[in-house]
């Protein structure tokens, strides 16, 4: 069973004592701070974030009670909220003193419900009449208003990665406006309507943030909306919407996620999948917006695997409480059902201790692998997440060692979803390639180097994790083997890539090991195994074993066209020196080739009328080129022209013709 | 091979052929035991012997001068006789025809009954006498002996001209087959009566090419040609998902008395020799044919299996093909009539074209030259046959054709010209303006 969980709790949570009546605890969700506030701040506060560099510990004077307390990003300024009208900022600028000031809303008559920071120096306060975006400015001690919006808010909710904030308007709560933060702009985007399953009358709120909760997936602005089930309706089960919240252009119903139960739930965003948390059976399902269920109507979704609990953790014992011999202690996870936190899981923990922990929530990919049966659809939900790329070479591993029967038919589409996003990662390398060689004056935006991301599993990979060792088992049949490897290279073929030789290679080693001479002979014919001079080698090599490999080899040579000096090669070795001769003044190359060769070789044979020829030939040759039929110093052709004397005569030499 | 050049007023005939082991009778008084078979069988038992005695004769004689080539052909002023040593012993003699088509002969029993030896250890001599008696009897009327030239010489396979991503696709389709239906050995692949894939070893696939191009397809085309009501197309009916239907064993899978019977062929007889089921299974031009063992019975279940599984995926790929074979027919040109007559063979891969054949198969040879045009064309090949070295033989032939051969390595490529008033350097520049046009991608010297 414990295999099968594929949802874990990061190594390293952040650890942060419980709150009690000296103790506040405040979650910053931005920075993923949690701030520790003993006695308003006059004892202390600790600051913990996921790692060491966000950690801060300092001590501020306790000017009354702490309703919230917030870093700019990069911890430039604190932010703490005391009274329902002001904020006052602390800069934490190094070198800088630590100046203080403190900013009141505008509005009249309002309250702060809460305030953001959308950069270093900027925030967004919210009130329950609108929305004041201010400029901090630190060593003036003061802050700039740019802008502010009037508009009546129930609640607030924020995006720390595309910093929009999103209001709760109406009386019932469930139009939504959203406002975007740039650089100090602020732009309004198009509100939109919750559609609520049952209306109340009297209108009152109806749609809380505890059902709505915003995050990015897959690089797009989502607010997901939690509809608990509603008794009007004839669908019993709760369901997660989505919108789709556009830079530009109005927000899409896109999404809907099936969760095919009722009760308390909490969301996360890991990896791009939407993780729901179902309180009452202690298990979590997630959600892949990009899988197409093909039983489902478009953009329905059900969970991709079936609901498990997270795997269990055991907080180690360390400090002063710490005893070797005590084994770590099984922790129980109560999940904060109360608040959403798409980053993070926050979790106030039943332990002897009394410690809330913070933790990263993230999927193990290796037990998805035996959860997901198609490996169609196991591939398209792996190649979307971020650490796949060992997880996936180990599927493609397993399914070629026999573990299952899906047989070739399961093996292409695996290969060519591999090869699908192979293809677009080198197109986009490609296109980047010729943007930037082109000058940066054409094409106005300066382009980014495409990232490769570990979903690119290219023909290396594939060789090095999966086929060289594939195709070295014993007890595999080579048939399996060959087809197995030309299923790949059609797989390449049909998206144009370009095989890498050692694919090549493979295929060969495995035909030639089992005498498939005549099947290799096929698939050069039809040019499967395209023409290289390594493969010519490697063809020239076999010669011995399978004689037409000889010829092969040529006319691969010969379409080449630049392998012309090879082939004079392989014919003078086959003694074939009045067919070399031939074959390079067909090219137009006998000009400045080296006669000694020739001669030599001529020589080899023992046929002394081949060696006049050649010899005739060459002596013609030095006359058209330099008007003289004898051969220079520098072509070495001296001990020829000394046999040749012997055999033929000295009046058999080519007299220099005087006009 | 001048003297035949003085027949040409004869179309060739066949007088006899015979088949003996002269290791049989080999006491005085039993000649008549030597003899396997014999054509015509109504001759008189004493000629039979005299000519089976005479050619025994030739055959040992020669032997003196040469023990490992005897004499393969005597030529008389009448007739012409060729004996082949088919087998250790096995002698089979035929008269006026080229050697080639005797080979042929022994390697089309060959793929149907196996070897004479086989059957002597399964049955006797009786058994191979049966099995002569079987096969010679039809076959050598379907030889039609008048049409044979130069490519029954080579008895070459025409390759499909496929590109690399519709021959992947074959190649993954004939893996699948392979792979659910685990009783085939062997799957070899033709479109258009041409070869695209064979898993069978070249040899063999050569006489199965021989005979499923010029006997099973034949026979199997008119039903494609006539109309759709016509009483001769096949059943159909109710399996509109595809086009395939078996060429051998049930004509109707629907039909309850189907019999589930398939011929069986003999391949790989040097080593493993394997008696094989050949199912032949076409959908629209792509035929394939699957091999399986004969010692497995094929049931109704099985064939339903494979027609299922092969039937729609072969309608698909054939008509990927045909797309395919028209684009790449668009891009180089309209089909115009070629320029060039020639005749090109690679003993490497048996490869073979001709533009000078417009049909050929078992019945009719149509060319588009005259039959001494082709007679010149065997004598060349003759020639190159002789010597290993790579050569060129220009031939100007009585009327103003000009006939041209070329050996290099191990290809062969003969080009007739009709060009008044050439001349031997025109004629020269004109092949070589063929190999560059026809011939660029392999590595023909000139």
């Amino acid at each position: 069973m414990s295999e099968e969980h594929y949802l874990e709790l990061c190594e390293n949570p952040v650890q942060f004592e419980n709150a009690s009546s000296v103790n506040n605890v405040f979650f910053d969700e931005a920075n993923k701070q949690v701030f520790a506030v003993r006695s308003g701040g006059a004892t202390g506060v600790v600051v913990k974030g996921p790692d060491d560099k966000n950690s801060v510990a300092f001590r501020m004077d306790d000017k009354g009670e702490v309703k919230c307390i917030k870093f700019s990003i990069g911890n430039k300024i604190l932010a703490v909220q005391r009274t329902p009208k002001s904020v006052d900022f602390i800069s934490f600028i190094p070198d800088y003193p630590h100046l203080e000031c403190s900013q009141e809303c505008k509005m009249k008559n309002a309250s702060i419900l809460g305030f953001c920071w959308t950069n270093w120096n900027e925030i967004v306060f919210v009130t329950d009449q609108g929305i004041e975006f201010y400029q901090v400015l630190p060593d003036k001690r003061s802050l700039k208003l740019l802008k502010s919006q009037s508009v009546n808010v129930n609640w607030y909710m924020y995006c720390p990665e595309t910093a929009v904030i999103l209001l709760s308007t109406t009386a019932q709560g469930n139009v939504l406006q959203p406002f975007a933060f740039k650089s100090g702009t602020m732009s309004k985007m198009p509100k939109f309507e919750i559609e609520l399953p049952v209306v109340p009358k009297p209108a009152k709120p109806n749609l809380t943030e505890r059902d709505i909760a915003v995050a990015t997936i897959y690089g797009q602005l989502y607010v997901m909306y939690l509809k608990h089930h509603s008794r009007t309706t004839d669908s019993p089960c709760a369901e997660v919407v989505l919108y789709q919240l556009p830079r530009e252009g109005s927000y899409k119903k896109t999404n809907v996620l099936k969760l095919n139960t009722t009760g308390k739930f909490a969301l996360n965003v890991v990896d791009n999948l939407v993780v729901v948390h179902h309180q009452s059976s202690q298990t979590s399902i997630i959600f892949d917006i990009k899988l197409r269920e093909p039983d489902c109507a478009l953009n329905v979704h059900q969970p991709v695997l079936p609901g498990r609990s997270i795997h269990p953790y055991r907080i180690p014992l360390t400090g002063l409480a710490a005893v070797p011999t005590q084994p770590p202690v099984p922790c129980e996870l109560c999940i904060l059902y109360e608040t959403f936190s798409p980053a993070c899981l926050t979790c106030a923990v039943c332990s002897p201790f009394a410690s809330g922990y913070l933790w990263y929530l993230q999927v193990k990919l290796p037990p998805t692998v035996n959860l997901l049966q198609d490996k169609g659809k196991l591939m398209d939900f792996l190649l979307r997440r971020r650490d796949c790329k060992m997880v996936i070479l180990s599927v493609c591993a397993q399914m070629l060692n026999g573990g299952d029967k899906g047989g070739l038919p399961v093996v292409a589409t695996v290969f060519d979803k591999l090869n699908q996003v192979y293809k677009e990662y080198l197109e986009a390398e490609q296109t980047y390639t010729v943007a930037t060689e082109s000058g940066p004056s054409r094409g106005s935006a300066a382009r980014e180097r495409p990232v490769r991301t570990q979903a690119v599993i290219d023909q290396s990979d594939m060789y090095t994790h999966v086929l060289s060792s594939f195709s070295e088992k014993k007890d595999t049949s080579h048939k399996f083997i060959i087809a197995v490897l030309m299923e790949y290279i059609r797989s390449l073929n049909q998206v144009q890539i370009t095989v890498q030789h050692y694919l090549y290679e493979l295929v060969i080693k495995m035909l030639v090991q089992h005498n498939l001479f005549y099947m290799l002979h096929q698939f050069l014919q039809y040019h499967v195994l395209s023409d290289s001079k390594p493969l010519a080698c490697l063809l020239l090599s076999l010669e011995s074993t399978y004689p037409p490999a000889h010829q092969l080899s040529l006319d691969m040579l010969k379409r080449l066209s630049t392998a012309n000096d090879e082939i004079v090669e392989v014919l003078l070795s086959r003694q074939q020196v009045l067919g070399a001769l031939r074959f390079i003044r067909s090219v137009g190359g006998h000009g400045n080739i080296s006669a000694r060769k020739f001669l030599d070789a001529a020589r080899q044979t023992a046929d002394q009328m081949l060696f006049y020829t050649i010899f005739r030939f060459f002596e013609q040759r030095n006359m058209r080129l330099r008007g003289n039929p004898s051969f220079i110093p520098g072509e070495h052709c001296e001990e020829h022209v000394v046999y040749f004397k012997q055999v033929f005569g000295e009046q058999a030499l080519m007299k220099q013709v005087t006009v | 091979m001048a003297s035949g050049m003085q027949e040409k007023q004869y179309t060739p005939s066949l007088l006899s052929f015979f088949v003996y082991n002269p290791s049989f009778g080999s006491r005085e008084g039993e000649e008549e035991k030597k003899i396997l078979f014999y054509h015509p069988s109504e001759v008189e038992k004493n000629e039979k012997i005299r000519n089976v005695g005479l050619c025994e004769a030739i055959v040992q004689f020669t032997r003196t001068f040469c023990p490992t080539k005897p004499a393969k052909s005597l030529h008389t002023q009448k007739n012409r006789q060729f004996f082949f040593e088919a087998e250790d012993s096995f002698w089979i003699v035929m008269d006026t025809v080229y050697g080639a088509v005797l080979r042929e002969c022994y390697s089309m029993y060959k793929l149907f009954n196996g070897t004479f030896g086989r059957a002597m250890e399964a049955g006797g001599v009786e058994l191979l006498m049966q099995k002569l008696d079987k096969f010679f009897y039809r076959y050598l009327q379907t030889l039609h002996l008048q049409s044979c030239d130069l490519l029954d010489v080579f008895g070459g396979i025409a390759f499909f001209p496929l590109d690399k991503m519709t021959y992947l696709k074959i190649q993954s389709f004939v893996n699948r087959v392979e792979e659910s239906l685990s009783l085939i050995k062997y799957t070899a692949f033709l479109y258009n009566d041409q070869l695209i894939w064979s898993g069978l070893e070249q040899d063999d696939m050569r006489i199965l090419y021989k005979y499923l191009t010029t006997s099973l397809f034949p026979r199997h085309s008119e039903p494609e040609l006539a109309g759709r009501d016509s009483p001769l197309r096949p059943e159909v009916a109710g399996n509109l998902l595809h086009y395939g239907r078996f060429l051998t064993g049930p004509a109707n899978l629907k039909d309850p008395e189907a019999k589930f019977r398939f011929p069986r062929i003999f391949v790989n007889t040097e080593d493993s020799y394997e008696e094989l089921h050949l199912i032949v299974y076409k959908a629209m031009s792509a035929a394939v044919c699957f091999m399986i063992s004969a010692s497995v019975e094929l049931t109704r279940e099985f064939c339903e299996q494979l027609d299922g599984l092969v039937g729609p995926q072969l309608t698909l790929l054939a008509s990927d093909i045909c797309e395919q074979y028209n684009v790449n027919r668009r891009i180089s040109g309209p089909d115009k009539e070629p320029q060039f007559k020639f005749i090109y063979f690679n003993h490497m891969n048996l490869a073979e074209k001709s533009t000078i054949h417009m049909r050929k198969t078992a019945s009719v040879s149509l060319t588009s030259v005259h039959p001494d045009l082709m007679k010149i064309l065997g004598d060349i090949n003759c020639d190159f046959a002789r010597v290993d070295e790579d050569e060129e033989i220009i031939v100007k032939a009585m009327t103003d054709y000009w006939v041209v051969g070329k050996k290099s390595d191990q290809r062969e490529l003969y080009v007739i010209l009709n060009q008044k008033n050439a001349n031997l350097i025109e004629v020269n520049e004109e092949v070589k303006r063929l190999c560059a046009t026809q011939f660029n991608n392999i590595f023909f010297l000139d």
